[in-house]
């Protein structure tokens, strides 16, 4: 029986292995970075399982693929089927109709029933809720993801895989970049707060012409605030002004962030395609599935589909770009 | 035609590179918009930016990087030269922002810095107000060029002061002068070509439009018209009716 060599355990890999095990087929996973940890970008995501939200600057695939991911998540990790509240301050409505004008499925609330869905959320007038979205905790779905492969005997080694693989599936992301010319990094940054003092039971998005910022509850009063998209391939350090920007945006949604105890400062670098699209490319002996960009965990779900669609079954899903056996 | 530093421009749109979706739809928009420059900010992860930078010399076009987010006369200069290292330009978009809210230009401070980067050899295109004396000051250290704003940049609102508009192109008849920021509309930017101005900048306009690429396109029928009306000598405005035909000799009908 043909043994898949998933190269990469981050959510890109992770769903991978999920799904050809799912079908059947028999993986092993390698990482040379360990078990899943901050040396990947998957670490530093949101979670927001968002596509209508998305949709407002992305294509059309995002929006339609998307919209698998809620379904195939909760089969394997805790979903939290909760929808988005989207809000502006009054200066700011005009990114709001812009945002309503550009996306779909969500209804337009107003301050109570801005309120009423989330009661530490005070003094926005107009709000757009989408009702249909969920998110996740992505290190928990991680966690969960190789938890359950070890479970059906999916071996992971530790270590770089060896070169020559016959079968080879590789979801490296950025590290793949010298056999993937037209990836590139795009920078986010990223601040974990805990403020027990707001509660917050759902994703919320906060517009701004300058500094639009989402805020992801993580229970326990834990909040994942991000996340920057900067054109820059330096991974090495967070901006004073991001994290400025950051941090004023949530005082602005509710001023007792102010008081927040920071836990996390993250910056890592999300691979992208020129039409941040994900793409599988099968170039000789190895499948290439990247460039999730900021879709991580919304477009792994689609991805790993057409990389088992080309490795078990040889069809060509719409992400696939280039097949040179 | 007026020369940007002795560089004509065959299609006198200056188009933004930030904030578009993708990289494949800047490219797009580039290539609809015919935009004979492209401007780039450097402001930004020094250094960091080169995968960037480098789909955006990928685009055949002149570069104007520009330093943009610097609130200092120093933050500017430095970034000035960091910007002639990147892309080996002269050109530099001098921008220095004076206030958070309105991103209006600290016209004091970009004097300094357009007299300190001239005597360095650099070509400066200043972003400033429609203010005739601050106009005066630039061109006396030593630009060839003045960028007025339209509005605040990315407000959409199109040429909020005309007259001040109309006098400042009355009063540099030989400076080229591009309105930079404040375009929402092709109308916008037909209007600064019917006024006279040499070119237009703009970029949140098509960038953050809900389709970039046909609002590129948009722009540049509409540059090409306002220009194609400038050179035709639009007839001017009148309080009353001025009768195509004759009105003499008509046969009345009711």
């Amino acid at each position: 029986m043909t043994v898949w060599s998933v190269i990469g355990a981050g959510v890109a890999g992770l769903a991978v292995a999920s799904e050809l095990v799912a079908r059947g087929a028999k993986v092993q996973v390698f990482d040379s970075g360990g078990a899943p940890g901050p040396h990947g970008c998957s670490w530093w995501a949101g979670g927001m399982l968002a596509p209508w939200c998305e949709y407002e600057n992305a294509e059309e695939p995002v929006l339609r693929l998307g919209q698998l991911a809620v379904d195939w998540w909760a089969k394997r990790t805790q979903v939290h089927r909760r929808g988005t509240l989207v809000v502006a301050n009054p200066r700011d409505l005009p990114d709001l109709r812009r945002f309503a004008r550009r996306t779909e499925r969500f209804f337009k609330v107003g301050a109570d029933e801005i309120v009423e869905l989330e009661p530490d959320l005070h003094g926005f007038g107009k709000g757009l809720y989408f009702d249909a979205e969920a998110h996740l905790n992505p290190r928990q779905a991680l966690l969960d993801l190789s938890r359950q492969l070890q479970n059906l005997g999916v071996e992971f080694h530790h270590v770089r895989a060896p070169t020559g693989l016959d079968n080879a599936i590789d979801c490296r992301g950025l590290r793949a970049r010298e056999n993937l010319q037209d990836l590139r990094g795009v920078k986010g940054e990223m601040l974990v707060i805990r403020c027990p003092d707001v509660t917050l039971t759902r994703p919320i998005r906060l517009l701004h012409p300058r500094m639009p910022l989402y805020i992801v509850p993580r229970g326990d009063g834990v909040y994942m605030l991000g996340a920057t998209m900067i054109e820059s391939e330096d991974s090495s350090r967070i901006t004073a002004r991001s994290m400025l920007e950051l941090l004023s945006a949530a005082y602005a949604l509710n001023p007792a962030f102010g008081e927040a105890e920071v836990l996390e400062i993250g910056v890592d670098l999300r691979p992208a395609f020129p039409d941040n699209l994900p793409r599988i490319r099968r170039l000789g002996r190895t499948i290439y599935a990247n460039g999730l960009y900021r879709h991580g965990y919304l477009l792994a779900p689609a991805l790993a589909m057409g990389v088992a669609d080309l490795a078990l079954d040889n069809k060509h899903s719409e992400m696939v770009d280039e097949d040179r056996t | 035609m007026k020369t940007f530093y002795g560089t004509p421009l065959s299609n006198p749109l200056m188009l933004g590179t930030a904030q578009y979706p993708s990289p494949a739809i800047l490219d797009q928009a580039f290539r609809n918009s015919g935009a004979g420059v492209a401007t780039v900010s450097l402001r930004r992860e020094a250094g960091a930016g080169q995968t960037f930078w480098q789909m955006v010399r990928d685009l055949s076009v002149h570069i104007l990087p520009n330093t943009a987010g610097c609130h200092t006369v120093k933050e500017a200069v430095t970034t000035a030269h960091m910007a002639r290292e990147v892309f080996d330009t002269k050109w530099i978009k001098l921008e220095l922002i004076g206030h958070t809210d309105s991103l209006q230009p600290d016209v004091f401070q970009l004097v300094e810095a357009a007299r300190i980067l001239s005597e360095d050899g650099f070509e400066v295109f200043p972003y400033t107000t429609d203010d005739l004396v601050v106009g005066e000051r630039l061109l006396a250290a030593g630009c060839e060029v003045l960028m007025p704003w339209g509005a605040p940049i990315g407000s959409g609102r199109g040429l909020n002061n005309e007259y001040a508009l109309r006098a400042m192109r009355a009063e540099f008849p030989e400076i080229p002068l591009v309105i930079d920021a404040g375009i929402g509309l092709p109308s916008h930017a037909a209007h600064a070509m019917e006024l006279g101005y040499d070119a237009v900048l703009l970029n949140t306009a098509v960038a953050r439009s809900g389709d970039p690429a046909a609002m590129a396109k948009a722009m540049k029928l509409a540059i090409e018209a306002g220009r194609l009306a400038y050179q035709a000598d639009p007839i001017e405005a009148r309080d009353m009716a001025e009768p195509s035909t004759p009105v003499i000799g008509k046969a009345f009908l009711s």
